[in-house]
């Protein structure tokens, strides 16, 4: 008998939701089968069989959410034969094929588990059982830790005075940092439900908390207020990109490829980045973190939240693979296909809201990214070209700096940067 | 290769890892100079207990007429008591050679020596029945053990006859009327305790302070109030000047406090302490660190030198047989790549004497001085329902608490069967216990035990039955 734990998608995930099972109790898997879903914070995974065998049970029900990293999640029995040395999966009776429609959409995990009294040991969640020592779970409530964010060195990981007697509440695990920190500031804020501040019940409609929602909710919390930022606005002439983007495109036109006035912004941040380096940067105790490559975020909206996908080395790419990438990208994240490493980290964040037509605005900073530049509609405007009143397309942008690593003058001087390539996009060859 | 392991020395360490690595598949040898089951089984724990139980029963017929019985003038045959401790040794030795056969362990009979070798020392085997033979193995475990300090140029060496280890006071030929026991520890404690009950004068002269030094000192002063009940006599803050044999006996000076005193008996006992055997293995040349006669080891019991290990007494104190297969359980363990279990499980001790005593974790002053603010709780056996019924009211139950966070940090008893109880702290302790679980367990009634409930609790305030 085998039991299947629930993978780690990324070396930082913690809990995910098993969204869709795509086998049941009885069916026969066999080693690499897609038997289950899991969605995490941003994207929906498969997960496959390792060994063979025979659904025995499956041990968390479809839509139940914050499983926990290698809980079991089914078991399998033994396979047909003696355990054979992981068949390569030639026959086997393949699992129906995932009906399509039926969407994994997680079912608000309604049935509110009976909650342990004590903060420290309850783990909301799934109500997953966390194994600590009662003396760690009391160390643990008179410091205020949360046990979940604890690993346990005990005999079967189970949590010992030991892991929680140096761990200090809010210290954020290293692996884990941005992941795992807001829940537990967000337990020590007070929250006032809406009826505190005068909202009957019954005059709205909940839509629980997906795992997209919870992430970008702490996330941006987080950043918000402990990153000082400030934005820095500047107005763009376009229409030689605009014209520059028209000849390009009617060059790949053969290809197949559009290139998006996007995409040329995106390939002259990554040129700014390196123009100006500093501006590339990422705030840590140890230091500031230079990069050395410029893998530029492009905030993707989806529905129910927004991811944001990276085109890595961004500044060593052509327009066309830009094109190229960020169309599969955003096409990948709306279907949440994306791979966790594809939405992992970045160095710099550039969100777009021009097609809407919004002027200019200024984003909260992707940490632990140093600035997010936002982009505006490009609009013909009167422009004054010395005493002469003309008529341009501008773009307004503004970039929000982390105070802690990109100082006023050099955002300023990677905006200066930035405008010299977009208004003259040949700039960008050279 | 001729094997994964080789064990050096088949104590309670040595054969108890062999065991351990035959179950986790490892190809095992275990090499010993003497017998199966080393001081614990042959000359140590075991025996005693043979002893001491015969002497608990005798001290129990003089009291007879506490329990409405009475027997004709009690005595006692000598030769069949030490013959009765031999025979229980010697069946407990050739369980473990069934044990050897049955886990298929190799059992050399002979003296090891270590020499250079890879991945692991070679070992080389002066054979009993003759003959050299080397093994390689990948992992050489030293479970070599250690023997009875001797102070030669103070007189105090064992000569067989007048003066004692605890080797030779096992087997006399005749009880003594009069012993000198030198140093108060579990080993020289139980042997003024067998040889009071059997009704010789017994004086035990102790350097420090108190006796069961390594004890709380709540149980220290109970201890010796008790003893002294039954007739022992303690020299305290005494240093042994000289010991001398006299054609009667022995004569042992003392100075206590600037006065000394010349003690008189028939026979003396040496326990002032144990030293690791380290010695003839070759270990200098290997480069093995060696201190105070004990090899220095990190936490699984590596020394440093490829492939080579070592546990129990030999890897130094508390030089207890519990403590030698907690380590070589441990370390083979490690050797097969396994996660340790606990590195920090606390190691009770117990000294088998009449009150017995038993402890876990540490001693209120220890705790104190390691700045932890305790709480402290206390329960005497007198007010134990079970107790008196079995006229055994002697002792009590000390818990200490930490005042933060309610662990569990030492436990302390003295009394009838107390060595029997302990391990509930040890296992209240290795789980990490506060007092909420200890209070929320129910003991069973009636019982001595109910004693440790109730100590948990009067470190609470909430006693119940005082």
């Amino acid at each position: 008998m085998t039991d299947i734990l629930m993978p780690a998608l990324s070396p930082t995930m913690e809990e995910g939701t098993l969204a869709k099972w795509l086998v049941k109790k009885g069916d026969t898997v066999a080693a690499g089968d897609v038997i289950a879903e899991i969605e995490t914070d941003k994207a929906t995974m498969e997960v496959e069989a390792v060994d063979e065998g025979v659904v025995e049970e499956i041990l968390v029900e479809a839509g139940t959410e914050g499983v926990k990293v290698n809980a079991p999640i089914a078991r399998l029995s033994g396979g047909t034969e003696a355990k054979a040395p992981e068949p390569k999966a030639a026959e086997k009776a393949a699992p129906e094929p995932a009906p399509s429609k039926a969407e994994a959409k997680s079912e608000p995990a309604a049935k509110a588990e009976p909650a342990p009294a004590k903060v420290a040991s309850a783990k909301s969640g799934a109500g997953e059982r966390i194994f600590a020592s009662p003396l760690a779970r009391r160390i643990a409530e008179q410091k205020g830790l949360d046990l979940s964010t604890l690993t346990g060195s005990g005999p079967h990981g189970r949590i010992i005075e030991r892991d929680v007697k140096d761990a200090k509440p809010g210290a954020k695990p290293a692996a884990t940092a941005a992941a795992a920190s807001t829940e537990r500031r967000g337990e020590t804020r007070p929250v006032q439900s809406l009826q505190q501040m005068g909202i009957p019940e019954g005059s709205y409609d909940l839509i629980p908390l997906d795992g997209m929602r919870k992430t970008v909710a702490r996330r941006m919390t987080d950043s918000f207020r402990d990153v000082p930022h400030f934005p820095l606005t500047i107005d763009l002439e376009i229409d030689r990109l605009l014209e520059a983007r028209g000849r390009i495109n009617k060059m790949l036109e053969k290809d197949g490829v559009k290139v998006s006035v996007n995409d040329i912004i995106l390939k002259a941040c990554a040129v700014a980045l390196k123009r100006v380096p500093e501006a590339n940067a990422s705030y840590s105790p140890e230091g500031v973190a230079l990069h050395h490559h410029a893998d530029i975020a492009m905030a993707v909206a989806v529905e129910g939240g927004l991811i944001t996908p990276i085109i890595r080395k961004c500044e060593t790419k052509g327009l066309a693979q830009i094109a190229a990438e960020t169309k599969d990208l955003a096409e990948r994240a709306r279907t949440r296909k994306l791979k966790p490493e594809e939405f992992q980290g970045g160095t710099f964040s550039v969100s777009n809201l021009g097609m809407f037509g919004i002027k200019s605005f200024g984003s909260i900073i992707n940490e632990p990214q140093g600035a997010i530049l936002s982009v505006g509609a490009g609009t013909k405007q009167p422009v004054v070209r010395g005493d002469q009143l003309a008529i341009a397309t501008v773009m307004s942008v503004t970039m929000t700096c982390d105070h802690r690593v990109v100082d006023g003058a050099t955002g300023a001087r990677w905006l200066e940067a930035f405008k010299a390539l977009i208004e003259e996009p040949l700039a960008m060859m050279v | 290769m001729d094997f994964d392991v080789i064990i050096v020395g088949a104590g309670p360490g040595g054969y108890v890892a062999a065991i351990r690595a035959s179950q986790l598949g490892l190809k095992t040898a275990i090499v010993e100079r003497e017998a199966l089951g080393g001081v614990c089984l042959n000359w140590g724990c075991i025996p005693t207990k043979a002893l001491l139980k015969s002497g608990e029963v005798y001290e129990q017929l003089h009291h007879l007429a506490d329990y409405g019985l009475a027997a004709d003038k009690p005595r006692f045959d000598f030769a069949k008591v030490v013959e009765r401790s031999r025979k229980v040794a010697g069946q407990l030795n050739s369980g473990v050679g069934f044990l050897m056969r049955k886990h298929k362990i190799e059992v050399i009979e002979g003296t090891a020596r270590l020499e250079k070798g890879t991945p692991a020392p070679k070992v080389v085997i002066a054979q009993k029945r003759g003959g050299e033979r080397t093994l390689q193995a990948k992992h050489v475990i030293l479970a070599t053990g250690a023997r009875a300090r001797t102070l030669p140029q103070i007189g105090l060496e064992p000569d067989g006859d007048r003066v004692w280890s605890y080797r030779e006071a096992m087997v006399p030929k005749a009880a003594p009327k009069s012993l000198i026991v030198i140093g108060s520890g579990a080993i020289g404690i139980e042997f003024a305790s067998f040889y009071r009950a059997l009704g010789a004068e017994v004086m035990v002269v102790e350097a420090l302070s108190r006796i069961l030094p390594v004890e709380d000192e709540e149980v220290s002063t109970a201890a010796r109030k008790a003893f002294e009940r039954r007739g022992l006599k303690f020299r305290i803050g005494a240093t042994v000047k000289k010991l001398t044999k006299s054609k009667t006996g022995v004569v042992v000076e003392i100075e206590t406090g600037g006065k000394t005193e010349a003690l008189e008996a028939e026979r003396a006992i040496v326990a002032v302490g144990i030293v690791g055997n380290v010695e003839d293995l070759g270990l200098e040349a290997l480069g093995v660190k060696i201190e105070k006669t004990h090899v220095i080891t990190d936490a699984h019991g590596a020394t440093g030198v490829p492939g080579l290990y070592a546990i129990g007494d030999v890897a130094g104190p508390p030089w207890l047989a519990h403590k030698a297969s907690h380590e070589g359980v441990h370390c083979v363990e490690h050797i097969a790549g396994q996660p340790p279990k606990n590195l920090n499980a606390p190691i009770p001790g117990c000294t088998y004497a009449n009150p017995q005593i038993a402890s876990v974790g540490l001693t209120e002053a220890a705790a104190k001085a390691a700045g932890r603010k305790v709480k402290v709780g206390r329960f005497a056996f007198r007010a134990n329902g079970k107790a008196i019924a079995a006229g055994e009211t002697e002792g009590f139950v000390k818990t200490l608490f930490d005042a933060e966070t309610g662990a569990l940090v030492g436990a302390h008893m003295i009394g009838a069967e107390v060595t029997e109880m302990i391990q509930g702290y040890a296992l209240a302790m290795t789980l990490e216990a506060t007092e909420a679980e200890l209070h929320a367990t129910v003991f069973p009634h009636p019982t001595m035990s109910e004693a440790m409930h109730e100590s948990a609790l009067d470190a609470y305030g909430l006693v119940l039955h005082a």
